[in-house]
């Protein structure tokens, strides 16, 4: 899913929720992982104006999760360590974003290039 | 342009949140929020986010400042209904939604409400008294 304008965060985020809701996630965990997704999308139309949004559904034996892929072209972040903490942040927000959505999901992996884009991809199990 | 419907009832404000917000439509609400606070006088606001289904750091942050621009506005702020997903989800995130008032329920939200007005207005009036003496 393509996302290039905050109007399209809504519509993202509904999009998440019906694949939460077709595999039978729990209230609680749906709003996680839409948090969560909420997120990282705000962060991507923020730092790189927007980027592509992958939706999956996993199954791995009886438990099934969605795993969302946010790639983008932005700047990149230099230090992700840095950028994963509590707190910190390039810009003028509450600096919780990154290591907040980590909290929020059970799988947390973010690449990133300077000067390329940065890919982030969560997973959320239906049980996780 | 869509907008958030600001109600004014005797000097309170009520503020009910039906959809799921857009940047714009937030950051327009907490301009007119304020422009409201001045203009009618208002003491209180109370904002009803139980049709939200997801509040995040960005939402957040425009409810925190709502609180903190209406307290120096001479006005306080209670945040009602939200639904426990969200409370669940807000706090793992690390929002702790500071300067702003919470409630159950609307009818909680405007007794706290309007406690904490009346017991202004009467520190206010006791003092009146005291002067006059």
């Amino acid at each position: 899913m393509l996302i290039e304008r905050e109007q399209d965060v809504v519509p993202f985020r509904n999009r998440v929720k019906e694949y939460a809701v077709k595999i039978g996630m729990s209230l609680v965990n749906q709003t996680k992982l839409i948090t969560a997704a909420s997120e990282l999308v705000r962060n991507m139309l923020k730092y790189a104006n927007g980027g592509i949004v992958l939706i999956e559904v996993l199954t791995q034996g009886r438990d099934s999760g969605i795993r969302l892929v946010f790639t983008d072209k932005g700047p990149g972040i230099k230090d992700i360590s840095l950028a994963m903490q509590d707190g910190y942040s390039s810009g003028k927000s509450l600096g919780i974003g990154l290591p907040g959505t980590k909290r929020l999901v059970n799988e947390f992996e973010i690449k990133s290039i300077v000067g390329e884009g940065t890919t982030v991809s969560i997973i959320k199990w239906k049980n996780g | 342009m869509d907008r958030i419907p600001i109600l004014r009832m005797g000097n309170l404000l009520l503020v009910t949140i039906q959809i799921d917000l857009y940047d714009r439509l937030a950051t327009n609400l907490e301009t007119d929020l304020v422009q409201m606070v001045n203009k009618t006088e208002a003491k209180g606001v109370l904002i009803d986010i139980s049709a939200l289904s997801i509040v995040d750091s960005f939402m957040g942050r425009i409810l925190g400042n709502i609180g903190s621009m209406s307290k120096i506005m001479d006005a306080e702020t209670v945040v009602v209904g939200m639904q426990p997903a969200v409370a669940i989800t807000l706090i793992e995130l690390g929002l702790e939604l500071k300067g702003v008032h919470t409630a159950l329920n609307v009818e909680k939200g405007m007794e706290l409400l309007k406690g904490k007005i009346s017991n202004y207005e009467d520190d206010l009036t006791e003092d009146d008294e005291d002067s006059t003496e």
